[in-house]
């Protein structure tokens, strides 16, 4: 990967917009679902899979491929989303979501649509997937592997104790093959992480398990880049980004609201967010074009 | 007839944990296999690893004490092409950690070999808290999983063998107590295969069907019984999931009652498994040999055994029930 150039930017920014669009779109059709994660996922979605990801969206299984695992299934409406617009599946497949015979099951699950790495939902469990992945990519293909294993993870799930079972685990294992990307929207169903179950100093918490950490605006598209680079460059230890993002972010209703976790714009919801949604550029790197 | 020990009836009859089994066929399907990897949660000599650790110290990994992570590292690995086992105390995988069993192994249909040892009250005097007695239940539940229950030593290792050379996700129950080595060198193994191991030389009235560590006391029963001139037959049911609905319903046709024996709680177990069937397709009089409804506790094993109904005796008596 190199840096990225401004045209770039605000290539992956409007990418990043008709994803919101589309998030949004889905989650009203299917009545259900997580609105604020995928929002404020969305950026970070768009930057791996139109640019940092080794994958190839018409040949699913290339064994070249890095490895993805969301942990945090709830927020697939962003990475069936990111998919559907890299070329995975057609876009007008996302109007299925959460409904009887879809592929896109309310939480991912790999039967279903088998170019998912694995099923996810249940919190705590993608990273020591992702450790797994990543011990037998060195076990198979030694320290010089050029694949690399991605896990996403929300904050709120980090209560749970397997992930720290995980992390002792990759710091144990120096696996510098791993990056963990934490989801840092400070929101959890009950309320703010903060009150329901503190999490700070979470940095800390990392580095004390062996990790490499770094911390970036969740937004910025040059910094969720140069942060990949950098912990792909780390090679004694695995390498967690934690991702300040906003929840709900794109649409001022929903943004900083642990209400909008776990529920869906209703119809006319919808059309006040899509009226709403601005692309990013113009509100952080871009502003001073 | 299927070729049994010579010795099987005899009093100094040659005894191994079938654990122990376990532990050399894994290094049997390490060596067949490259892709075979093994992981387990400090306990590898106690579940017999150590023989596969020893000679691919590359493909093992120590997981200390995370049967949780255990369970989906092992996912993630299948993910990537291995066939991993995974070998803990079976109260704590596939006891606690089963959910990420279900969720990351078997939902994902991922080839991982989950090897629970100290299954049943015989693990003795460590109590009711080491005592699994609700593993063959919370297997069986779970869509696409295959559940192994070898009766010996040399079944559990033609079992590892075997379920090694699947690409389901797999459950194989194993023991910590050294029990009679009931089959041979010779006596074919097939998952999903259930196998006729006595049949008395008077027509039988009640079939037998038994599976695990119990096999041994169905059969001392059902040859006491036979002295007593009751006939039976003892079916071994080496694999509770998938069922061999064809053995169960043709012994429920030829006798007219059936005895399971597990060592096992009674709710969910093999039994059940058997009466899922029977009841569907030729209701049959049973009576459960199992634990019921209570949790274990310290003891010998034979006081164990004995003290929760799963005994020779007890065998016989459930069997003098069902006799009109």
């Amino acid at each position: 990967m190199t840096h990225l150039h401004d045209d770039k930017i605000k290539f992956l920014e409007e990418k990043a917009l008709e994803i919101r669009k589309s998030i949004i779109e889905s989650l009203v059709e299917a009545k259900s679902g997580h609105t604020a994660g995928p929002l404020g996922m969305a950026d970070i979605f768009t930057a791996f899979y139109f640019h940092i990801l080794k994958h190839d969206p018409k040949n699913p299984t290339w064994e070249d491929r890095d490895r993805v695992v969301l942990s945090n299934g709830h927020i697939c409406p962003v990475l069936y989303a990111t998919m559907a617009h890299v070329g995975y599946f057609p876009v007008e497949e996302l109007k299925t979501l959460r409904k009887f015979g879809t592929r896109l099951q309310g939480h991912p699950h790999r039967e279903y649509l088998p170019m998912l790495e694995t099923s996810s939902g249940p919190l705590g469990q993608g990273l020591s997937q992702a450790v797994g992945m990543a011990i037998i990519d060195r076990l198979d293909r030694g320290h010089n592997s050029n694949r690399t294993t991605y896990c996403f993870l929300g904050d709120g799930e980090l209560n749970e104790g397997q992930i720290w079972e995980a992390a002792m685990l990759a710091g144990r294992e120096k696996l510098h093959n791993l990056v963990a990307i934490v989801d840092r929207n400070n929101i959890q169903i009950d309320g703010f992480t903060e009150d329901v179950m503190p999490l700070e100093p979470l940095a800390l918490k990392w580095a004390a398990f062996g990790w490499h950490v770094l911390e970036i605006d969740g937004h910025n598209m040059s910094a969720i880049v140069d942060a990949v680079d950098t912990a792909r460059a780390i090679f004694e230890k695995p390498s967690v980004i934690i991702a300040h993002t906003i929840p709900g972010k794109g649409v001022e209703m929903f943004e900083h609201d642990y209400k909008w976790h776990g529920n869906p714009p209703n119809k006319e919801q919808g059309v006040n967010a899509m009226a709403e949604l601005r692309t990013l550029g113009g509100q952080i790197q871009s502003e001073h074009e | 007839m299927i070729p049994l020990n010579p010795k099987l009836f005899d009093t100094d009859v040659e005894q191994a944990p079938i654990r122990q089994g376990f532990g050399e066929g894994l290094v049997l399907a390490g060596r067949a296999d490259e892709r075979v990897v093994a992981m387990c949660c400090d306990l590898t000599e106690s579940t017999k690893m150590d023989a596969f650790a020893k000679e691919f110290p590359k493909r093992f990994f120590e997981m200390g004490i995370m049967e949780q992570s255990s369970a989906s590292v092992a996912s993630g690995m299948a993910a990537m092409g291995k066939i991993p086992f995974v070998s803990s105390y079976a109260m704590f995988s596939p006891g606690r950690n089963w959910e990420q069993i279900r969720t990351n192994i078997c939902y994902n249909d991922r080839p991982v070999k989950i090897a629970g040892s100290h299954a049943g009250v015989s693990v003795g005097p460590d109590g009711g808290t080491h005592q699994a007695i609700e593993d063959i239940a919370i297997t069986r539940v779970m869509p696409n999983m295959t559940v192994i229950t070898p009766c010996d030593s040399i079944e559990a290792r033609k079992a590892t063998l075997a379920m090694a050379k699947t690409n389901s996700p797999t459950y194989i129950r194993l023991a910590r107590e050294k029990t009679p080595i009931i089959t041979t060198e010779d006596t074919p193994f097939e998952i999903g295969k259930a196998q006729e191991f006595f049949r008395s030389a008077s027509a039988p009235k009640v079939g037998i069907v038994a599976c695990g560590s119990l096999v041994y006391n169905a059969l001392m029963a059902a040859k006491e019984l036979e002295g007593e001139g009751i006939g039976t037959v003892v079916l071994n049911i080496g694999t509770v999931k998938p069922i061999d609905r064809e053995s169960v319903i043709a012994l429920a046709k030829e006798c007219s009652a059936i005895v399971t024996v597990e060592e096992h709680q009674v709710a969910g177990g093999m039994g059940s498994a058997v009466a899922e069937v029977l009841s569907a397709e030729h209701p049959t009089k049973m009576v459960f040999v199992g634990v019921h409804d209570k949790f274990g506790q310290s003891g010998t094993p034979e006081e164990l055994v004995r003290h929760y109904g799963m005994d020779k005796d007890s065998i016989k008596n459930a069997v003098r029930k069902l006799i009109p």
